[in-house]
């Protein structure tokens, strides 16, 4: 291997990289304020990525009716609880989060979606589906089980992804798609071609990530996010409420999942069923970070970005194989560096 | 007057072991009341109920209201406010922003800055740490994080469960000097304490709860006196 592939082979790496750490991120946030492990998370990625393509082309992205169907079936349960726990004064607020936001931007991304607005448009688009999908799905499947155990949610969480292939196949047909790269522009540096979607993809992630920080550190609604992680019970004792939290968490992995699906979009080529692969990369990201530090899962997922780009070079066929054999190592060194902590430690 | 908040005939149950059987307490605005007991008479089950963590038959009413419909969170808005007995601190967070998470539910935010200051004038060891984990304090300086925390709800009903629990004696006359000087603050106080005596000393009224059963309640004045209390869980002199 030569310099100068060694240095391309990096820069791939680090693009897919940082698309892995921005969904690797919002895996880590949604595991530890709702303790659900989402694997659908790369799947949300993918579906925007099919949105964007059906959105240039001029089509009505399938994304539209799911939206849709899921904003009445999330508005029936809650409207069913509130009035159950007597709380019918609720039922405004609900219909508004749960039923006008998402049926209001499905609508208004039907009747645009003909006319082709340009490229900037199309991606907020895309994007304004693809956030409410997520926490609408929190509130059918999570929210009937949120004190079960980890496990049952994992599995659940597994049901669901495999629910939503089927409906990605359903919406958005079998084919694959690649979108225009955002940009034509590129430039060169030690001798490998950088093109300007790379830089693109680059900058989101640093500037996501920025802006997530602010957001934990300094308000106190991002606070209430991290004490909710933290300690459950203690935030509930201080009115933060678990489910509310929660709804925030799925709001802002959700900008994460679609951001990461808008970049890659151009970049390879994605079928509705492309998300998983996305998803389990950012994970073992996610893992090497040991599943509660963000800067852990975002470096670890670019280890994971580089690795399988040099992984491509040696053997293209085997560069899953080789990223995903470096999760047994990585598990037995944080099982042996980790200390296990009980959930509460008494003095 | 009406009582701050009334638990009338409450039980509370884990599956078919009931640790609390129609218990009925009563606070007034501006009392401290204590329950003392032994070790799992169901002081922190009862606790619990009260805040909406457990669930529970019986009625419970605080200010007058119903609060059969009203969930945790919804009873810290109205301003109860728990200090249980784990502290439940946001470990792997500083001082200051667990302080900050404890104004929370506050509808006025404006005066977070001087509340902070007024508990840090309160605990001046938790300014020096302000800082510093929550998960690297001592045992005392959670007790008195876990108070400020409570402190920055501006509650006006604080539950106490065992606040003295596991701390050095010096400290635990500081925390009692602290829940007594509450008081002024307007404050009303229910306190779950396994340390009777000290409990007495600074509640007006109490209560004894043995297996789940309030068995005695009075003055807080009479039953420090009282010679079968004395035996069970005074110590004599």
């Amino acid at each position: 291997m030569t310099f100068d592939i060694a240095a391309i082979l990096a820069v791939d790496g680090i693009a897919s990289g940082a698309i892995y750490a921005l969904v690797a991120i919002g895996t880590v946030l949604l595991f530890s304020v709702t303790r659900v492990m989402f694997v659908p998370f790369g799947d949300l990625a993918a579906f925007t990525a099919l949105t964007l393509a059906a959105l240039d082309d001029g089509k009505t992205p399938g994304t539209v009716n799911l939206v849709i169907a899921l904003a009445i079936l999330a508005f029936s349960m809650e409207a069913v609880a509130l009035v159950r726990a007597g709380g019918a004064k609720g039922l405004p607020r609900a219909a508004l989060f749960y039923l006008v936001i998402p049926i209001a931007v499905a609508l208004a991304v039907r009747l645009l979606a003909p006319a082709t607005p340009p490229l900037p448009a199309r991606l907020m688009m895309a994007l304004a589906l693809i956030v409410p999908v997520a926490p609408l799905l929190d509130r059918i499947v999570f929210r009937p089980v949120a004190d079960a155990p980890v496990l049952v949610l994992l599995i659940i969480a597994v049901a669901l992804h495999f629910a939503l292939v089927g409906l990605g196949l359903l919406f958005f047909g079998p084919e694959g798609v690649r979108t225009q790269p955002l940009t034509s522009w590129s430039t060169e540096v030690f001798g490998a071609i950088v093109s300007g979607q790379t830089v693109c993809i680059v900058v989101a992630a640093i500037a996501l990530s920025a802006l997530l920080y602010v957001g934990f550190e300094f308000t106190l609604t991002g606070k209430a996010l991290r004490a909710t992680s933290s300690n459950r019970t203690g935030a509930r004792l201080m009115g933060v409420r678990p489910a509310r939290a929660g709804t925030i968490a799925y709001v802002l992995s959700s900008i994460l999942a679609g951001v990461s699906g808008l970049l890659i979009a151009p970049v390879n080529t994605i079928f509705y069923d492309s998300g998983f692969l996305i998803g389990l990369k950012a994970f073992v990201g996610a893992i090497i970070g040991g599943l509660h530090s963000y800067p852990g899962a975002a470096i670890g997922a670019v280890i994971v970005g580089l690795l399988e780009s040099f992984a491509s070079f040696a053997s293209s066929s085997l560069k899953d194989v080789i990223v995903f054999s470096i999760l047994v190592p990585i598990l037995v060194w944080r099982s042996l560096v980790s200390v296990h902590i009980e959930e509460e430690d008494e003095e | 007057m009406t009582a701050l908040l009334t638990l009338d005939k409450v039980s509370v149950s884990y599956g078919r072991i009931q640790a609390v059987r129609e218990v009925s307490v009563s606070i007034d605005p501006g009392q401290i009341v204590t329950i003392i007991g032994p070790n799992g008479a169901g002081k922190t089950t009862l606790m619990l109920a009260a805040i909406g963590l457990l669930p529970s038959i019986g009625a419970m009413r605080y200010e007058g209201e119903d609060l059969a419909d009203v969930d945790v969170e919804a009873r810290v808005e109205r301003g109860m406010c728990l200090v249980p007995e784990r502290r439940e601190l946001f470990h792997d967070m500083n001082v200051e922003d667990n302080l900050t998470l404890g104004a929370y539910s506050r509808r006025a935010k404006a005066d977070i800055r001087r509340d902070l200051d007024d508990v840090f004038d309160r605990f001046p060891r938790l300014r020096e740490r302000s800082r510093q984990l929550a998960g690297t304090l001592s045992g005392g300086e959670r007790q008195m994080l876990a108070l400020g925390r409570a402190l920055m709800a501006k509650p006006r009903l604080l539950l106490l469960d065992e606040p003295s629990l596991g701390l050095a004696p010096l400290i635990v006359r500081e925390i009692f000097k602290t829940i007594a000087s509450l008081r002024n603050l307007g404050i009303s106080i229910l306190l779950v304490e396994q340390n009777a005596r000290a409990a007495l000393e600074t509640a007006d009224v109490g209560y004894v709860l043995e297996t789940g059963q309030v068995t005695q309640q009075g003055a807080a004045s009479e039953l420090i006196g009282d010679p079968k209390l004395i035996a069970a869980y005074l110590g004599g002199h």
